[in-house]
């Protein structure tokens, strides 16, 4: 048995993954990253749009602060989210944008001076200050007060990951590539590390850690019809769900995008709506102001995508060869902006579609986009279920995005757990608690089961095909646990994919030496099977509606028995299904108590609590009116004491200079 | 995506360059498959149905399938390109892959670009190189927003190894940095906020290793998928090198 022995072992190589390396590589700790690919092809590449954080330089941002991004955030997350969270991120965004750009990010820039811009389908002149000038510049996303979301063009997660990627390799961060972990190290109550394939040569590996952080992006492959990267299957939760000890919260909370071409499935940026783009039908109508008199174009994605999936039930899409699409008409924007801000979504056009979006309408239909749901941890990364595990970023669910994630804020979540997560595994590393005799018998028992499941993968003809089996899990996630879900469908969409799970128990590839993509397949359509379980069971069993999880049978968000996160467990190794559990979320202790989120549904069914939380707040406030605006907020929810003491600093603005 | 199984009616064969190197019984040859075109096929479906249909052990990168990422550089009829957005309707119906040649094969069409990377960026220290920490709670220093576009510019490369399989040099000399060697310290030369000078540049590159060994071939340009100017950035950067050269060259 081989063994690398490292303090800290970082499963994946996007952003988030890189930025935790680099922190706990700070600390003087030896950190390896294993990544499926070259770390800069992970997906985190593909961000486009940009990345939310409240500097309040654009003209149109003037006035933002932390806590406006909290109130968006909250709202967009239709309650969900764990509010402490929220605060720690909207707090350490703005440092983000700000390490990232001292690293290198390109930041498109505040240029002074009056500029033509497109709001509400109007041409508009703005005139950004000259105080502003040559200051990170904003555009507009959904679901936001401000233009919040700084961008490089519309290749803003590329140009961070390659700042982010060499930022590792200029700190000595050994980055393991075509390395894939299966197995995590445990005893139920400690992680050790994990059992790791080589994908060049098939060799078993096992990796022994002090602390082990899961960074392997979102879950969208299980779905057919999805912007995600053909590496995220959700193998790193799904490792963690095979412990049989660590839970998966909120797995049901999956996000539709909006704009997804059609009929190649690739992401087209919100960006092309912050900007001004327009969504219209077959008949050429720009429909969305008919749906949403508020936030139009702009309401949040779980609203756009429904409301777009409403018209084309109500006959008014295009009727394509490949099924329906409407349309988004960025052509008013005009080349130049074009060619400058979304050039990526220009090249997507050309290449995939064989149109010029400066002339043409783009085909756009919602596709599966973003995993809200992930492993569960608390405020800083740690694992509550089995110690010396994290997670960060989408592969996590900590909980910033509830049940529903705002454009802008995944890539900036990315970076912004990494600096948290990365101090949090100093931290652990540093204490007595992590001190552990690492049981040999223990790696080399996890090593052996391995082994023989692989082996038991491969052999005789005759079994189970995984790309067959694969293929029918993804048709059966798209046809019935997508944007509207209903308690029959999901029933039946449990029974088959029990079915599918049962099956994948006979798969057979042949045995091949090297990389052997068949077998990889195999060992993978089994865990994703799994997660895919979680997911439609937690959808079955939610009977409301919020954020993304919308359930025609239950339409209503039903505070009074709903406001709590989903836990998943796989107790049984051979088990055929989850067993779910719940967390409360206190609404006692929320600086923002539930209500109408500015856009959609308006009839909710509010909680007993929060009416007094809701008189309790409007009391401070009206008892502390004219106190600084921190002091207001550290009354209603202190967070500060959460953060790294390195990043509790107030954040400077134009409008809120530091001495 | 979605299923789109409308045949044009074309039969594709393709002509892929196999090789295993882990196997020791495998020598290089090529294999056809032939398969029913569809409307809109990509090189990227064509060789994921080859693999579901036809052959379950045949390699290939893909990771975004957008043109984003880089993963799937290939070979196509002779000439280095993007397998996920190269339509089968523009070529064929014989199509020629092979894998990109002067990386390290890992399998068929699998090609090791991460780790010439990686010691590209360790030999040329591709990173900003900071006169010190950043105070992150304060205003970030400006920067001129036409200034932040030109790096962008530059900053677009996507590291798919395009320019090093069509690069003369590379194949004659294993240690060239190449056109990404070569933009990538255009890029950070560029930018402010990186405090090394030209004599600093010069050591990483001021070598026939680096961008003296340019033939001007430019197949680098003619092939780069994200359409960056790497000839003039090649000749920027020489032209700066060589009178840092007569200038005594390293500190």
């Amino acid at each position: 048995m081989k063994v690398v022995w490292t303090d800290v072992l970082v499963i994946g190589g996007g952003l988030a993954g890189l930025r935790t390396a680099v922190g706990a590589a700070r600390h003087g700790l030896e950190v390896v990253v294993l990544s499926l690919v070259p770390a800069k092809r992970s997906h985190s590449a593909a961000a486009m749009g940009g990345m939310q954080a409240s500097l309040a330089n654009a003209v149109k941002g003037e006035g933002d602060n932390e806590d406006a991004h909290f109130e968006d955030t909250v709202r967009g997350s239709d309650w969900g989210a764990d509010q402490r969270v929220v605060r720690m991120f909207v707090h350490t965004a703005p440092k983000a944008v700000r390490e990232l750009a001292a690293w290198g990010v390109p930041w498109n820039r505040v240029r002074s001076g009056a500029r033509d811009a497109v709001i509400n389908g109007e041409h508009v002149t703005l005139t950004e200050r000259a105080e502003a000038h040559g200051l990170i510049t904003a555009r507009d996303f959904g679901g936001t007060k401000k233009w919040r979301t700084a961008f490089v063009s519309d290749g803003t997660g590329h140009s961070m990951l390659y700042t982010v990627g060499d930022r590792a390799i200029a700190e000595g961060v050994a980055v393991h590539e075509r390395t894939e972990a299966l197995a995590l190290v445990h005893d139920g109550r400690r992680c050790y590390g994990a059992i790791v394939r080589d994908l060049r040569s098939g060799e078993l590996v096992a990796y022994v850690a002090t602390a082990t952080c899961i960074a392997t992006g979102g879950y969208g492959r299980l779905y057919q019809v999805t912007t995600n990267a053909v590496i995220n299957q959700g193998i790193g939760a799904a490792i963690a769900l095979e412990t049989g000890v660590v839970g998966l919260g909120n797995m049901e909370a999956v996000q539709f995008h909006p704009t997804c071409i059609v009929p190649a499935g690739i992401l087209v940026t919100e960006g092309c709506r912050g900007d001004g783009g327009l969504l219209r039908d077959a008949a050429g109508h720009r429909f969305m102001p008919d749906y949403e008199p508020e936030k139009k174009e702009l309401a949040s994605r779980d609203v756009v995508s429904r409301r777009m999936e409403e018209h084309i039930r109500n006959g008014k899409a295009v009727q394509a060869r490949h099924g329906a699409h409407l349309w988004l008409d960025i052509t008013l924007l005009g080349p130049d902006h074009i060619h400058r801000r979304l050039r990526e979504v220009y090249e997507i056009c050309r290449y995939f579609l064989g149109i010029d979006p400066t002339k043409d309408w783009i085909p756009v239909r919602p596709a599966q986009h973003y995993s809200m749901g992930g492993i569960r941890t608390d405020l800083h990364g740690h694992s509550p279920h089995l110690r010396g595990l994290f997670a960060c970023g989408e592969a996590a669910c900590w909980d910033l995005h509830g049940f529903n994630r705002l454009g802008g804020n995944s890539v900036a979540e990315t970076v912004v757990a990494g600096m948290i997560v990365g101090e949090a595994i100093a931290d652990w590393c540093a204490s007595a608690a992590a001190d552990a005799t690492v049981p040999v018998g223990l790696v080399r028992e996890h090593h052996d089961r391995v082994r023989g499941e692989l082996d038991a993968l491969q052999g005789a003809a005759g079994g189970e095909n995984p790309t067959a089996l694969m293929a029918q899990m993804q048709r059966l996630m798209t046809d019935q646990v997508c944007v509207f879900r209903t308690g029959p469908t999901l029933q039946m969409a449990v029974e088959e994919l029990t079915e599918l799970l049962r099956r994948s128990r006979r798969l057979r590839v042949p045995r091949l030496p090297g990389a052997n993509p068949a077998l990889a397949d195999a060992y993978r359509v089994q865990k994703m099977l799994r997660l895919a379980l979680c997911v439609t069971v937690g959808a079955l069993a939610r009977t409301e509606s919020r954020g993304a999880h919308f359930r025609e049978d239950h339409p209503r968000r039903n505070d009074r028995d709903w406001l709590k996160r989903t836990l998943a467990f796989w107790p049984r190794p051979d088990g055929d299904e989850p067993a779910l559990s719940y967390e409360t979320l206190d609404v006692m202790a929320m600086e923002l108590p539930p209500g109408w989120r500015g856009y959609g549904a308006r009839d909710h069914i509010d909680h007993p609590d929060t009416e007094s939380r809701r008189a309790q707040v409007d009391a401070l406030r009206a008892q502390l009116a004219g106190a600084d605006r921190h002091a207001i907020q550290s009354e209603l929810m202190p967070f500060l004491e959460e953060l790294p003491p390195a990043l509790r600093g107030r954040n400077e603005r134009l409008a809120e200079p530091i001495a | 995506m979605y299923e789109d199984t409308s045949l044009t009616g074309r039969r594709l064969r393709l002509r892929i360059l196999r090789h295993n190197p882990q196997d020791p019984g495998s020598s290089p040859r090529f294999e056809t498959f032939e398969l029913d075109e569809t409307d809109g096929m990509t090189l990227f479906i064509a060789l994921n149905e080859v693999r579901a249909t036809l052959d379950a052990s045949l390699q290939f990168d893909f990771v975004c399938r957008a043109g984003i990422c880089g993963s799937c550089g290939m070979l196509i009829d002779g000439r280095p390109g993007l397998a996920c957005r190269t339509l089968t309707r523009d070529i064929g119906p014989e199509i020629t892959l092979a894998p990109l040649p002067v990386f390290e094969l890992i399998g068929d069409l699998s090609v090791d670009t991460g780790k010439w990377m990686r010691a590209m960026a360790e030999r040329l220290e591709t990173w900003v190189h900071a006169a010190g920490e950043p105070a992150l709670d304060r205003l970030e220093a400006r920067m001129d927003p036409d200034l932040a576009e030109q790096i962008y510019e530059l900053d677009r490369c996507i590291e798919c190894g395009c320019c090093v399989a069509g690069c003369g040099t590379a194949r004659m000399r294993p240690d060239f940095v190449g056109a990404v060697g070569v933009n990538k310290l255009a890029r950070f030369r560029l930018d402010p906020r990186d405090t090394r000078d030209d004599a600093a540049y010069y050591d990483l590159v001021g070598t026939e290793e680096g961008v003296f060994g340019c033939m001007t071939l430019l197949g680098c340009e003619d092939v780069c998928p994200k359409g960056l100017s790497l000839a003039a950035q090649l000749a920027f950067v020489r032209r700066r090198m060589a009178l840092q050269g007569l200038r005594g060259g390293s500190r």
